[in-house]
C-alpha cells in the first residue's frame, strides 16, 4: 500500500459495489460537503426493476446533488451520477456518458469493470477508483485498468464490508494503492476536495 | 483493447469497401464491441484482423452483425408495455387500421410482445407490424419466433407485469430448449433489412417504437434518425424510446408533447 501516493486534479470518483454497498455508500456520501472539485459516479450491481429508489434515496441523503443519467448527459464537476439498472455507463471522449445494453459482464448489469476501464481510458491518472462491499468479482479488472491508466485505486477494508469477496478479490490480483474503512474513505475523499467547503 | 487510431481506421474501411457507415457510432461502446470480436476470434494484431475484414465480405458480414449489440428482450420495462396497452392501444384501436414500425427490432422479442398486446385487445386482425434491422442474422431468427427458452420465466413475469392476464405458456410451444412463437403472432409481421444511418422513411405509421438503439449513435446521428421518425409519422401518432433516451437534443419540442411518465411522445403538428 502506497501511503504516499497523491492525486492532483482529480476530476472524477467513480464508486463501485454490490452486495452491501449501499450501506457504506449512506456512511459516506452524507457527510461529504459541497462543493466538490470532482463529479461522483456510482455504479452499483441492483435489481432491473428498480428504476429510481436508489436515486432518491441516495438524493435524499446527500448535500451533492444527484443529477438524472440519460444518455449523452454531459459529465460536470459538483454533482452524482449513477448507473441506471439494465444499463452498462461508458465514458466519451467529450466528458458526456452514454449507455448500452450489451451482455452482463460478469453476470452484471451495469457491470463495475466495464464503467471502471471507460472512465480509465477517458480520465487517466485524473481518476479515483473506489470498490466497496459485495459478493461477486466484478471490479478487480477495472481497478487494475484504473491503476494502469495512471489513477488512484481505493478499496474498501474487508474488515469493515458486509460483503467481503468483492474488496479481498481485489486485494487479492491487484496491489491497491488504498486499503480503507467506510470513515478513512470518507477523509481520504475530502482530501482530494479541492474546492473550499461552503459555510 | 484496441487503439482509438485503429478503430478510426477500421471504421473507414468498412465504409470504403461495403459502405457501412459507423462513423457516427458512439465510441465508447463501439470501441468495446470491436475489441471483444477481436478477441473472440482469436486475432493478435490489428493488421490481421484489418486484412481479414477488407478482403473477406463474410468476415465483414460476421464483423457486422458481432459489434451491433443484440440483446433484446419480451416486454422489457413492464410499465413501459403497461402504458402502451391502457393508453396508447385504445387510441390506436380508434383507427381502421393500425400500421407500427420497430426500428432495430434486432431477434424480434419486442415484436412478438406487441403482437401479443394486440391480440389481446383485439387489434391484431386490423395491424401491421414493420420490423427492422440493419443485420440480416437477426432479422432470420426474428421471422423464426424461436426465442431461448431458458429466458421465458423472465418473460412470462415480465408480461404479467405489463398487464398481461392470460396463460403465457399459451402464445409458444416449447422443444429442445426452445419456445417457438405461434404463427398467428406473426400473420401480421413484415421484416426487412433497413439502415437508419442512410435509408430513408418507406412508409407512414401512427407507433414507432425504436428502444434503445439511439443510445450507440452520436449526436448528429440521432438528430438524422429523429428527423427520419418524424418523417414516417402520422398526426398524432407515437414515438417510443428507450427508458433513458430522449428527443429533446434531437427535434422542436413544439411538434411533440411527452405521453404519459414513459419515454412516449405524441406527434401534435405537421
Amino acid at each position: 500500500m502506497e501511503k504516499n501516493k497523491r492525486i492532483t486534479n482529480c476530476k472524477v470518483v467513480i464508486i463501485g459495489g454490490s452486495a452491501g454497498s449501499l450501506q457504506a455508500l449512506l456512511q459516506i456520501l452524507p457527510f461529504i460537503e459541497k462543493p466538490v472539485s470532482f463529479a461522483v459516479v456510482i455504479v452499483v450491481h441492483r435489481k432491473n426493476s428498480d428504476e429510481q429508489t436508489l436515486e432518491d434515496l441516495i438524493a435524499l441523503k446527500s448535500q451533492i446533488i444527484v443529477k438524472e443519467v440519460e444518455d449523452k448527459v454531459k459529465l460536470e464537476t459538483g454533482f452524482i451520477y449513477i448507473a441506471p439498472s439494465n444499463y452498462h455507463l461508458l465514458f466519451e471522449k467529450n466528458e458526456t456518458l452514454s449507455l448500452d445494453t450489451s451482455e452482463k459482464i460478469n453476470y452484471s448489469r451495469p457491470s463495475i469493470d466495464v464503467s471502471f476501464e471507460s472512465a480509465a481510458e477517458i480520465y487517466g491518472e485524473h481518476l479515483v477508483g473506489i470498490l466497496l462491499s459485495g459478493s461477486n468479482s466484478d471490479g478487480t479488472v477495472g481497478l487494475r485498468a484504473i491503476q494502469t491508466a495512471g489513477g488512484i485505486s481505493v478499496v474498501q477494508n474487508p474488515l469493515s464490508a458486509e460483503m467481503p469477496f468483492m474488496p479481498n478479490n481485489a486485494i487479492l490480483h491487484t496491489a491497491p494503492d488504498f486499503v480503507l474503512s467506510t470513515e478513512e474513505i470518507l477523509e481520504f475523499i475530502k482530501g482530494i476536495n479541492q474546492e473550499p467547503a461552503a459555510d | 483493447m484496441i487503439e482509438d487510431i485503429e478503430l478510426e481506421t477500421l471504421i473507414n474501411d468498412v465504409y470504403e469497401y461495403y459502405g457501412f457507415d459507423f462513423g457516427s457510432y458512439s465510441r465508447a461502446s463501439l470501441k468495446r464491441r470491436v475489441s471483444r470480436v477481436f478477441t473472440l476470434d482469436g486475432f493478435k494484431h490489428f493488421h490481421e484482423f484489418l486484412s481479414k475484414v477488407r478482403t473477406d465480405p463474410e468476415y465483414c458480414k460476421r464483423m457486422i452483425d458481432e459489434i451491433t449489440v443484440n440483446v433484446t428482450e419480451m416486454f422489457r420495462d413492464p410499465s413501459f408495455y403497461l402504458t402502451l396497452r391502457k393508453e396508447i392501444l385504445p387510441l390506436l384501436g380508434t383507427k381502421p387500421f393500425i400500421r407500427i414500425w420497430h426500428a432495430g427490432c434486432s431477434t424480434g422479442e419486442e415484436v412478438y410482445s406487441m403482437a401479443i398486446m394486440l391480440k389481446e385487445e383485439g387489434l391484431l386482425h386490423k395491424s401491421l407490424l414493420y420490423a427492422t434491422d440493419i443485420n440480416a442474422s437477426v432479422l432470420e431468427t426474428a421471422k423464426s419466433g424461436i426465442f431461448p427458452l431458458r429466458m421465458i420465466k423472465d418473460y412470462a413475469d415480465n408480461y404479467r407485469d405489463a398487464g398481461g392476464q392470460e396463460d403465457f405458456s399459451d402464445y409458444y410451444i416449447a422443444n429442445y430448449g426452445y419456445a417457438k412463437f405461434n404463427e398467428n403472432l406473426s400473420e401480421k409481421m413484415v421484416f426487412s433489412q433497413h439502415n437508419l444511418v442512410s435509408d430513408t422513411s418507406f412508409n407512414e405509421f401512427d407507433l414507432i417504437l425504436c428502444r434503445n438503439v439511439l443510445i450507440y449513435f452520436d449526436n448528429n446521428l440521432q438528430k438524422r434518425v429523429v428527423n427520419l421518425f418524424d418523417d414516417s409519422l402520422a398526426v398524432l401518432g407515437f414515438l417510443a424510446l428507450g427508458t433513458k433516451e430522449t428527443i429533446k437534443y434531437s427535434i422542436s419540442q413544439t411538434k411533440y408533447k411527452p405521453f404519459a411518465k414513459e419515454k412516449i411522445w405524441r406527434k401534435i403538428k405537421e
